[in-house]
């Protein structure tokens, strides 16, 4: 049942995904300025979205796991904040070369959206690293759960704080809002890759899901011959 | 009669390995409750869930009064005085006069001449007679100790014989886990068997077992 | 009311052996003096320079040897078992955490008032200028430091790679208490008070240590109890 799900989700992404591009090269014409790697935008917006929901599934599932003291709560919370990590580290990587080439910088100090992408990766990154770091699967959900409670919560600080900070520091705005403001009909696309991006997510989490809990059983199993 | 102590239905999991399976645990005001089993069996988890140390996956631990701990590790703090330290806990445990009771303690454990010295200084048998005052100067109603008797001095462990033997007397609860089983026998009114996570005998001390120290591991296949 | 009464038990006990050995202390207070130091020679700074970065050199150098304090904070009940001992006790998980960040945040503030005039001797500046400006926002910042320190103390405290996790983890969760410390402090060295601009900086301090200590407060059972 699980496979049949997997399968149908990714086919469906496929398509919408073949569908978009379709319509990114062929209907949509070079941006002036930027030329053809503005396109990179309809990923860059994708991504950000995907692993923003998937950070706050997973602080919801760790509040969860809190509560009911259910290992199965923290498993699906791992999994979707990592899978949300490689999204965040896509934003990020697109981010950057959608300022390069738009902007001409690869950085500015105080755009808050690429620090806030960078604080995530970085407080995930650690999430994921003390995962690995601890034995028992009580305290590691536990530990896990505190974690990602705190770091979504800091997030929106953070976004929220550099947006004041950047106000005495005013610099470039990597962003298409307050810049340049897209052509209308333009952004009817980038929320069809919305649904693309995170129809694929689906499937990538429940992958990783199925992989888990083989490697648990492996495990279990591994214990159990040791005892015996 | 409320029990002093009521485990029901205690599972512990460590990832898929049963720590302990569906412990069942009623102890009543008086009793002193021998944990026997050997090392792995499950002794150490059951005590620290019982102390709230550690949280079952399943059941429901019931303590009626306050609790008196002694683990593996002593419990004091290395860079402060003998009375430092129990003032310290007899502070945390609400103790209506800590500083008197700290100085009775340390009269009581022969630890009054070193009252002052830090716990850093002092030897191992003086370390473990401070860790049991301070285990039960605020009076527990349940008395929780992990293998108590290991590596004690004879001065130290007739101390506690005294102790649990006073305890017991004024209708407070033992639990402890022990190899040593002739100690344990004398002071036992019950005798708890642990084999592999599971309760596999619970019952009074008989005269076989105070005879026969051994006589429940054999019995059960361990020795 | 209960829970104060039995977190300044453990804060007491915690600085009355802390100012025995004074091990952290000796080195959080050497980190911060020799760092000001080097900074001194690497930035090499005019006064005008020092007014604008004076005040993130200052607040970063707290920050690392905050480091050093928090990284102690749980682990020093790791020896004999003696975290054991507290849960074990009446004293709730809130009571023992928030001991344990009344003591981290009075160390902080013996390294800062200890570090400050070694400040002004290396770097100049005008920090003293408004003292009570300054004291709140040492205070408040501080505070922010404490409860993500000790909260990462507590969560770290019995694995491995206790003293890198905690850095790792606690200097981007810090981003946003941070910029503020970095604005007020960069004011105050310059000599000015803390005006209407600024008085935003204070409130997201204030706003950061609110929402974190409560959260951290709630959660506390789950994070000291396994």
């Amino acid at each position: 049942m699980r496979q049949k799900i997997i399968i149908a989700l990714l086919a469906l992404s496929s398509i919408l995904l073949v569908r978009n591009l379709y319509v990114m090269f062929l209907q949509l014409s070079d941006e002036l300025n930027q030329g053809a790697i503005w396109r990179i935008f309809y990923f860059h917006l994708p991504s950000a979205m995907t692993s923003f929901i998937g950070f706050y599934i997973g602080a919801g599932l760790s509040v969860m796991y809190l509560w009911k003291k259910d290992l199965k709560y923290d498993a699906l919370a791992a999994v979707i904040n990592e899978v949300s990590l490689v999204f965040a580290l896509i934003t990020l990587i697109t981010g950057m070369i959608w300022a390069r080439i738009a902007w001409g910088i690869w950085w500015a100090v105080g755009d808050h959206r690429l620090t806030s992408y960078l604080v995530c990766i970085l407080l995930y990154a650690g999430y994921l690293m003390l995962r690995r770091s601890v034995q028992d699967p009580a305290q590691r959900a536990s530990l896990s759960a505190v974690i990602a409670i705190f770091a979504s919560l800091d997030i929106m600080i953070v976004w929220k704080s550099i947006e004041w900070w950047r106000g005495n520091h005013p610099g470039p705005v990597l962003s298409i809002r307050d810049g340049g403001g897209m052509a209308p009909g333009w952004e009817g696309l980038a929320y069809w890759n919305v649904l693309a991006i995170v129809l694929l997510a689906i499937p990538m989490v429940l992958i990783r899901h199925k992989q888990e809990q083989m490697q648990g059983e492996i495990d279990s199993v591994r214990r159990f011959a040791h005892e015996h | 009669m409320t029990p002093a102590v009521n485990i029901e239905g205690v599972w512990k999991y460590y990832g898929d390995f049963p720590a302990l399976r569906n412990i069942n645990l009623k102890a009543a005001p008086g009793d002193c409750i021998a944990l026997l089993g050997r090392n792995g069996a499950g002794k150490t988890t059951l005590l620290r869930i019982a102390a709230g140390l550690s949280r079952p996956a399943r059941g429901t631990v019931a303590i009626n009064g306050g609790i008196g701990w002694l683990g593996h590790g002593i419990g004091v703090y290395e860079e402060l005085s003998a009375y430092e330290n129990l003032v310290v806990f007899g502070q945390l445990h609400g103790v209506a006069d800590p500083k008197k009771t700290a100085h009775a303690w340390l009269e009581r454990t022969s630890l009054d001449r070193v009252a002052d010295a830090l716990v850093r200084e002092f030897s191992r048998g003086m370390r473990q007679r401070l860790a049991v005052a301070r285990a039960f100067l605020h009076s527990p109603q349940v008395v929780l100790f992990d293998e108590p008797f290991t590596s004690l001095d004879d001065r130290a462990i007739a101390l506690l014989q005294s102790l649990f033997g006073e305890a017991i007397a004024q209708g407070r609860t033992v639990i402890m886990s022990t190899h040593q089983l002739r100690e344990a026998m004398e002071l036992a009114t019950h005798v708890a068997l642990i084999q592999r996570g599971a309760m596999v005998h619970f019952g009074p001390r008989t005269s076989e077992m105070l005879a026969d120290p051994g006589y429940l591991y054999r019995t059960f296949g361990e020795a | 009311m209960k829970t104060l009464r039995q977190a300044l038990v453990i804060t007491r006990k915690d600085l009355r052996a802390e100012l025995r050995t004074k091990e952290t202390l000796n080195a959080a207070v050497s980190f911060s003096i020799s760092v000001l130091l080097l900074f001194s020679f690497a930035l090499d700074p005019t006064p005008d320079q020092t007014m604008e970065i004076g005040g993130g050199v200052l607040w970063m150098i707290f920050l690392f040897a905050g480091t050093l304090v928090f990284n102690r904070s749980f682990a020093r009940e790791l020896p004999n078992d003696c975290l054991d001992a507290l849960i074990a006790s009446p004293a709730s998980s809130a009571a023992i955490f928030l001991g344990k960040c009344f003591a981290g945040f009075s160390m902080m503030l013996i390294v800062e008032v200890l570090s400050l005039p070694v400040f002004g001797l290396f770097f100049g500046g005008r920090i003293m200028d408004h003292p009570f400006h300054l004291i709140i926002t040492l205070l408040l910042s501080t505070w922010s430091v404490t409860i993500m320190g000790t909260t990462f103390s507590a969560l770290t405290v019995n694995l491995r790679l206790r003293e890198l996790m905690l850095p790792v983890l606690v200097y981007p969760m810090l981003l946003p208490a941070m910029l503020a410390a970095f604005k007020l402090l960069t004011t105050l060295v310059g000599g000015q008070p803390i005006g209407d601009e600024d008085m935003q900086w204070l409130r997201v301090l204030f706003g950061f240590n609110l929402i974190f200590t409560s959260l951290a407060l709630a959660l506390a059972d789950s994070i000291l109890v396994n």
